[in-house]
């Protein structure tokens, strides 16, 4: 079955406690070549039959109305993944 | 001190019975606080209703409280889920309405307020990323709104603090207009639990009659059960089921 | 091994079963020992079905069948007097026992253990602990009031032991917190022997009316069998037989993971729903599925009930639908229970479940046949008796002896030892002395841990942290209530097992005398290294039988608990750790009495004597020595103590009561006054020479049955009066002083009340941040 990936970052200008968090954890481990870390929300739509255009715009509908907070948050990107 | 107006003065303000007052309280599959918010407003004097997420109909209530909690588990984003129950369809209509129906969003009841966009902004994780619970003191800042009227403007009141998604943020804009249209309704003072921007810990819409915060005023009207404090307990919580009594009552 | 597929594929049958005795089956590798797969050949009269085996295996592991235990646990059951049984309503053998609060009302109380999953992965099994005691609570037909979480774990300056206590924390408030259940209490001990072997024990408590009280029994010939909440999945496959009934060992190839992973949300409409059944009766019987999951309940219902059950396995919901039967049968998914209903009921239960969007599926019915028969597809799969899978498991007698080096251990006394030289004697250096005490990992301030718990929901929590029990209103019309603590001393029970379990009683019981409530039952969590050790079989049969020697004397009956064992890595096992609960009685839970004094000029009093009793003690740990024998148990004198301070709370006499235990009076002085921030002035002279012991002995001794108190002034006479009536030793070591901002000890150096909070409060956040 197909799927359709969206993804949802916090907005550029929110401060992002738990990315904040990792970036700090990273260098414990050993990893010392990241500067930034934002942490987002990736959701899997699965859909039977076609991803046809009308389904993917809902999808986008639903990730602007729902899956997202326009406040706080963007959809940056909203894609078809073959199963 | 704090100064609440004791239930026997309100009482005797009244012309009409308080019996005929009715405040609800909505359970979400998920709301913890519900019987704590039931239990402040039949304190406060007056009925509580209990009303039910899938329920279309507002029941002839005279005001609405939305409790805490993790309705739906917080799973998506605290409110997100809870937003889109048809009896707040109801609410946000009565909210916007000519009647002003008085709403009191508490904690996750903040959080669906707005999701909703009946308030501006929106709650993310606590800065230092856990859950706290403390008691916590706020500063009054709007003292005219339905639910603040018994208490004064700059009073210091002191009610529970509980949870881990309570940081409040919104654009620079939108704080402007919030401090400048004086939709602040509560501040924190002495520590800021979360990170909130402006140490804002609760506020209003432009009528006045939707107020959301972060802290439990439910949590502290018994005493006996609520935060420690000078040798007793704090029911400072009890004056914003007073205020919104008086209104309901005053006919406003 | 017969491979296990769906119902497209083959199918390990009874009858294929009793056609192939030669078929090879990998009870090793489930956990079960040879004689124990010989005994389900001979109890079936064939070789186990695949499915069969699963069943066995899980409930017949030691965390589900007590084999190792069982022969000793029988003397709670046995040391019962009749005046203990007068309040019992349900006793040890269900889910949770019960006891009568009077005025219609019903409490009921568990403690339990999830430690082997809370060191794999801390927060889930931290957090499923608590969603599992408490649908243990749920299916007694009560609603769950608050709950409890004694800890202890490694170091506190190991870096592993960072990543449990986050982990165990977060996931303790986060699945309680979730829940709406108030935490009123617990502990957080940090020792060594802990380090690999972390125990999280969590206590669960509910109220019910007498009429609400469910039991886990199918009866009713044709009564529907249904499976509702979460959907069954993967987790902990294996878990029970695996995890619980082998150490962690770096050697053998580690077991496959088996962490539980919990949805709070979901056990909160489970919750709710529930209570909506109970309401209409719509249940004749439920029981939550925690270990062992439908192994258990199925089995269990059974058992309990007319005897026979039939279940079509194909109809339970599944997550994961490659499971197989037996993976099916073992599964540990979280927030499911399963009921017997009337075929009546059928369609207001069903209406129940879907106001609360609640999944469930009708998985068979109650017969009268004395088997528990699961068909897949219509294929019998399993066909068994279900008492032997769920009650006549094996029993072990464990073979024990005390250990070689007890006496060796037991000669080694603290008192001029190497570690005593240089005690402190002068004022500056008992000042220092208390001051290092109360910064010391288990006697600071554990704030830290208890502000990531929610103490207000419910709006009952009448008392909690940091005081000496956790206190929640039944009744709002009357006040009463019950009162919680839990206690437990690895130590002493490593010192002599006998008195260290029944120290841990004596001082659960005077934490809830001490907040003013009337002790009435206890549960209890035995976490202990292997049974197969004979060392350690000793610690655990000779903590039984001193356990249950005190519950008796005591009187306070045992009303259920859990045995956890195999906590050691390696060949080293932790201290044997008897975690003893004690529930108590609140006529009016606005008489509780808190830890700490406010009003000035008040009356501070000592209660008890202390004698040289330092073996074991946290300042013996804080000099790195553990040897010698344990404080002396006085259960005679514990009883009247309790007696002083329940009347005293009742009637007025104080306004504070704390209990000494760990830490001493030393502790003890430095709490109260830090608990409202009142300082004290304390002359302990005449007390050291009545009881024959210098000041350093009379403030860091352990001695047991002693409390301080605070007594107003108009109620000194009458509180005098009152312990000299009962002849209890007392003496009037103070008074409290709120101006002078400090502890002043006569023969210790002035303790301003700041630096002590400052040295108290500062040791969790420096190192969990």
């Amino acid at each position: 079955m197909p799927r359709i990936v969206v993804d949802v970052m916090p907005k550029p200008e929110i401060l992002d406690p738990q990315g904040k968090a990792i970036v700090g954890a990273l260098p414990r481990l050993g990893f010392t070549d990241f500067v930034s870390v934002r942490q987002g929300k990736r959701f899997e739509l699965e859909v039977e039959g076609e991803v046809t255009d009308e389904i993917l715009a809902k999808a986008r509908d639903a990730a602007e109305t729902l899956l997202s907070n326009p406040v706080i948050e963007d959809v940056v990107n909203v894609q078809v993944v073959e199963a | 001190m704090t100064e609440i107006p004791l239930i026997g003065e309100v009482a005797a303000a009244a012309i009409a019975p308080l019996a005929g007052a009715r405040i609800g309280v909505v359970t979400f599959p998920g709301t913890l606080d519900d019987r704590d918010a039931a239990r402040a407003v039949r304190l406060a004097g007056a009925e509580a209703v209990s009303l039910w997420h899938a329920d279309t109909e507002l029941a002839d209530v005279d005001a609405v409280v939305i409790p805490g909690g993790f309705s739906y588990g917080d799973y998506l984003r605290a409110g997100a889920i809870a937003r889109f129950a048809p009896l707040m369809g109801k609410i946000v209509d009565a909210a916007n309405s000519e009647a002003k129906l008085p709403v009191l969003g508490i904690c996750n009841g903040f959080q669906i307020l707005t999701e909703s966009h009946l308030l501006p902004g929106s709650m993310v994780k606590n800065d230092h990323l856990k859950f706290i619970c403390r008691d916590q003191v706020l500063r009054v800042e709007n003292a005219n709104t339905a639910w603040t009227a018994d208490y004064t403007q700059g009073q210091e009141i002191t009610v529970p603090l509980k949870n881990q998604d309570g940081q409040y943020i919104a654009d620079e804009k939108t704080l402007d207009a919030l401090e400048a249209e004086g939709r602040v309704v509560f501040r924190y003072v002495g520590f800021n639990p979360n990170g909130s921007r402006r140490d804002i810990a609760g506020i209003s819409n432009a009528a006045g009659n939707v107020v959301g915060l972060m802290p439990h005023p439910e949590h502290a009207v018994e005493a006996g059960f609520g935060p420690e404090q000078d040798g007793g307990h704090s029911v400072d919580g009890l004056g914003f089921f007073t205020s919104v009594l008086t209104q309901i009552v005053g006919g406003k | 091994m017969t491979q296990e597929t769906t119902a497209k594929f083959n199918i390990d049958t009874v009858a294929h079963a009793a056609g192939t005795p030669e078929v090879e089956l990998p009870w090793a590798e489930l956990g079960l020992k040879q004689n124990e797969f010989e005994e389900i050949v001979k109890l079936l009269g064939r070789r186990p079905t695949g499915a069969e085996l699963a069943m066995y295996s899980v409930m017949w592991s030691e965390h589900c069948s007590y084999k190792s235990s069982k022969n000793h646990l029988r003397q709670f059951g046995q040391k019962v007097t009749e005046e203990m049984k007068k309040d019992m309503l349900v006793g040890i053998g269900e889910n949770a026992g019960v006891t009568n609060l009077g005025d219609g009302w019903a409490v009921t109380f568990k403690i339990e253990s999830h430690n082997s999953p809370s060191f794999v992965e801390p927060y889930q099994g931290a957090a499923t602990g608590i969603g599992g005691i408490v649908r243990d609570i749920i299916s007694m037909g009560a609603r769950p009031v608050a709950v409890m979480d004694p800890l202890r774990f490694g170091e506190i300056d190991h870096p592993d032991t960072a990543r449990v206590m986050h982990g165990a924390v977060a996931g303790i408030g986060g699945y309680g917190n979730s829940l709406g259940l108030p935490n009123i209490g617990g502990e957080m001990v940090f020792d060594a022997v802990y380090q690999g072997n972390p125990l999280v024990n969590a206590l669960a408590v509910g109220v019910m009316r007498h009429e609400d009280i469910r039991l886990a029994n199918a009866s009713g010939k044709g009564n529907k069998v249904v499976l509702f909440g979460a959907r069954t999945g993967g987790d902990g496959i294996g878990g029970a037989s695996v995890l619980a009934s082998e150490s962690f060992d770096d050697t053998k190839p580690s077991k496959r993971p088996a962490v539980q992973v919990g949805d709070p949300f979901a056990e909160k409409v489970l919750i709710e729903c529930c209570l909506e059944l109970f309401k209409h009766s719509l249940v004749e019987g439920i029981q939550d599925l925690g270990a062992a999951g439908i192994s258990c309940a199925t089995s269990e219902l059974a058992s309990n009930g007319d005897g026979g059950m039939q279940v079509e396995l194909t109809s339970v919901l599944l997550r994961d639908p490659t499971l197989t039967p037996g993976e099916i049968l073992m599964s540990e998914s979280q927030e499911r229970m399963m009921a017997v209903v009337t075929p009546e009921n059928v369609e207001a239960f069903e209406a129940v479940m879907e106001k609360w969007a609640v999944e469930y599926s009708w998985l068979g019915e109650v017969t009268d046949t004395g088997r528990l028969i699961i068909t897949w597809d219509g294929e019998v799969i399993v066909d068994v008796d279900p008492k032997t899978v769920a009650h006549d498991g094996p029993v072990y007698d464990r073979p024990y002896a005390r250990p070689s080096w007890q006496d060796a251990l037991q000669a080694d006394t603290f008192t001029g030892s190497v570690q005593d030289a240089g005690r402190p004697a002068t004022s500056g250096e008992l000042a220092a002395a208390v001051t290092e005490l109360v910064a010391s990992p288990n006697m600071c301030d554990k704030s830290w841990i208890t502000k990531q718990y929610d103490r207000y929901v419910g709006g009952n929590t009448a008392m909690a942290f940091p005081d000496d029990a956790g206190v929640v209103r039944v009744d709002e019309e009357t006040g009463l209530g019950v009162a919680l603590s839990t206690d437990a001393n690895g130590r002493y029970t490593y010192l002599d097992p006998y008195q260290g379990a029944q120290l841990a009683l004596a001082e659960a019981y005077r934490n809830v005398a001490t907040g003013g409530a009337v002790p009435m039952a206890v549960s209890d969590c035995l976490n202990f290294g292997s049974p197969e050790d004979p060392d350690v079989m000793w610690q655990l049969a000779e903590s039984i039988r001193g356990l249950s020697d005190a519950c008796m004397e005591l009187g306070v009956p045992v009303t259920g608990g859990n045995v956890s064992l195999y906590n050691q890595t390696g060949t080293t096992p932790i201290h044997p750790s008897p975690v003893v609960a004690v529930l108590g009685k609140l006529d009016d839970v606005a008489r509780r009495t808190p830890s700490g004094w406010r009003e000035d000029g008040q009356a501070i009093y000592l209660l008890g004597t202390t004698a040289a009793e330092l073996d074991g003690s946290e300042w013996s740990k804080l000099r790195g020595h553990l040897g010698g024998l344990p404080p002396r148990v006085d259960l005679a004198a514990e009883r009247t103590l309790g007696e002083i301070l329940i009347n005293a709370s009742r009637d007025g006499m104080v306004d504070a009561a704390h209990d000494l235990s760990e830490g001493g009076l030393a502790a003890a002085l430095v709490e109260s006054s830090l608990r409202y921030n009142v300082g004290a002035r304390i002359g302990l002279g005449e007390v050291a020479e009545r009881d024959g012991v210098d000041l350093f002995t009379l403030l860091f001794s352990e001695s047991q049955a002693r409390a301080i108190v605070s007594v107003p002034r108009s109620e000194e006479v009458r509180f005098n009066d009152m312990c000299t009536a009962r002849g209890f030793a007392h003496a009037r070591i103070g008074v409290v002083d709120s101006a002078s901002g400090a502890l002043e000890i006569n023969g210790v150096d002035a303790l301003p009340l700041d630096a002590l909070r400052e040295a108290h409060e500062g040791t969790l956040p420096k190192y969990f941040g």
